[in-house]
């Protein structure tokens, strides 16, 4: 049973319309660049020039921020959610 | 008529329609309100603002509406108090104290974002509103919603102060209380958000919503006869407020309003949940959340959506930022009920102590004019400070009783004045 990623409405033109897919990969950073290989595209949407993730991204595995686990090394097992949210809410 | 050009990324530039978005689809920044300052410019003078109703509304061409306000008509346009007491306590010459714990109709600035939030709302055709919400925000959605016949769904976190969950039950609102802190809240309702055909003020309108903010800048200039202050202290806890504040002030000075240089803004928060001011004070560019642990839990928020913008807004101003522990918010909350008689939540705590702090530290000159901001009202935060405020005095329906109780009180004072002496 492979990662269960969330994706956010912005780039659902690019998941064929589809809001939940499904990616392989031990970590964050592996289910991203599997993410852009079914997805080509996705990934320059959510990382900047550099791979690394543009600031108003927040990207959560199992309902955790990855910024307080291991950011971008943060391990994945299959069945596991990955989130990826705009920063967008609050107040 | 309409000033309301489009709306624009904040980061990338790119431009949208002033329809329901909220995010860049590019770079996934949030997405600001354009305006057409030169006709607005025309038309918005000091004279014609005067001659408009005390509210929020009176600058309506510099919000986000298309047609005419229809919700939050009598918000805004709170009280800027001259503290002279409260000056003399911090030893300052020229202090104000801007007040929204007196707004209409649910005694806080939430009431400003929401009026703009639900007019528009409506405007874009939607029948049900909804918001995430430390307790401020689902008290002023509940009770707009409730007067402009529109239906609610309010997310809070399980563990608010009582008078915040019933003052939003009281107006029938469906109270949805999650197992969980405000970002997590946060991060459920923009999952919801993308399920149900709601307006969301704080994140599908949100760019609308935000604008509001910007009433509270501009009601300072004009109180204070179209001057700007040289300093204002603002409690943060998603970084929106002293964003649209900087961009109040920036604004009338493109209108011609207001001369002068901008004011320095310094953010204030409580050490338990310090995300903006940690990243202010390393001049960092990376926010990093924090899991919040704090008696001010309407700024209880470790994940600022616009922590990056608040970050620049401070910095660019010239201004800095601070921290005050739970124990310096309950006494600056008593300190300013006992100098100026305003009964200010947690959040003002957080303010006032701030100030105190930057002041004593001459971060903040102490003769130039400060405006301290005041976003929230006591009554609704009782839990920190209940036993912190004395206790009544107990006596029987008779004048003899009374007479004994006072020469007790007398003779405690004086052995507390000795006692003070030694």
């Amino acid at each position: 049973m492979p990662v269960i990623v969330r994706v956010p409405t912005p780039l659902h033109r690019l998941t064929s319309g589809q809001g939940e897919v499904r990616c392989d990969g031990a970590s964050v950073a592996a289910i991203l660049e599997d993410l852009e290989r079914q997805y080509p595209g996705v990934k320059e949407r959510i990382c900047d020039a550099n791979g690394k993730l543009r600031r108003f991204v927040n990207v959560f595995v199992n309902d955790e921020d990855i910024r307080f686990l291991q950011a971008d090394q943060t391990p994945v097992k299959d069945g596991d959610e990955v989130s990826i949210i705009p920063a967008i809410a609050g107040g | 008529m309409s000033y309301m050009l489009g709306l624009r990324c904040r980061e990338c530039g790119r431009s949208y329609p002033k329809e329901v978005i909220f995010v860049c689809e590019y770079c996934f920044s949030s997405v600001e309100v354009e305006y057409d300052y030169d006709a607005i410019r025309k038309v918005l003078t000091r004279e014609a603002i005067a001659s408009r109703p005390k509210s929020l509304w009176r600058y309506r061409e510099l919000l986000p509406i298309d047609g005419e306000p229809t919700v939050g008509l009598f918000s805004g346009f709170t009280p800027l108090v001259r503290a002279e007491r409260l000056a003399g306590a911090l030893g300052v010459d020229e202090l104000y104290l801007k007040d929204d714990s007196v707004s209409h109709p649910t005694l806080s600035f939430k009431d400003r974002v929401v009026s703009v939030a639900l007019t528009r709302a409506k405007e874009l055709g939607f029948d049900t509103v909804a918001c995430a919400s430390t307790g401020n925000l689902a008290n002023s959605v509940s009770a707009l919603a409730a007067r402009a016949g529109l239906s609610g769904y309010i997310f809070i976190p399980a563990d608010l102060e009582q008078a915040k969950v019933v003052g939003s039950l009281i107006y029938k609102p469906t109270v949805v209380a999650v197992d969980g802190n405000y970002d997590e809240v946060n991060r459920l309702c923009a999952e919801i958000g993308a399920k149900f055909p709601w307006a969301f003020v704080n994140i599908n309108i949100r760019p609308y919503y935000a604008e509001g903010s910007k009433t509270y800048g501009y009601e300072i200039a004009e109180q204070l006869g179209w001057r700007i202050p040289r300093h204002i202290v603002v409690p943060c806890a998603g970084g929106s407020l002293i964003t649209k504040i900087a961009k109040a002030f920036r604004e009338l000075v493109r209108l011609g309003l207001v001369e002068g240089r901008l004011p320095r803004l310094y953010a204030a928060q409580a050490q338990g949940c310090a995300p903006i001011v940690n990243t202010i004070r390393e001049r960092g560019e990376i926010v990093r959340p924090v899991k919040p642990n704090t008696i001010a839990k309407s700024l209880a928020i470790g994940n600022p959506a616009d922590g990056y913008f608040a970050t620049s807004a401070v910095l660019d101003s010239g201004g800095w930022a601070d921290s005050v522990s739970d124990e310096e918010i309950v006494l600056a909350m008593k300190l300013l009920a006992e100098t100026e008689g305003i009964f200010t939540e947690t959040a003002g705590g957080v303010t006032l102590g701030v100030a105190k702090k930057l002041i004593e530290e001459g971060r903040i000159p102490r003769d130039e004019p400060i405006v301290i901001c005041i976003t929230g009202n006591g009554y609704k935060t009782q839990e920190p400070i209940l036993n912190r405020v004395g206790q009544t005095i107990s006596i029987k329906a008779n004048l003899a009783s009374f007479e004994t109780a006072f020469k007790q009180l007398v003779s405690n004072r004086l052995s507390n004045q000795e006692q003070a002496c030694l």
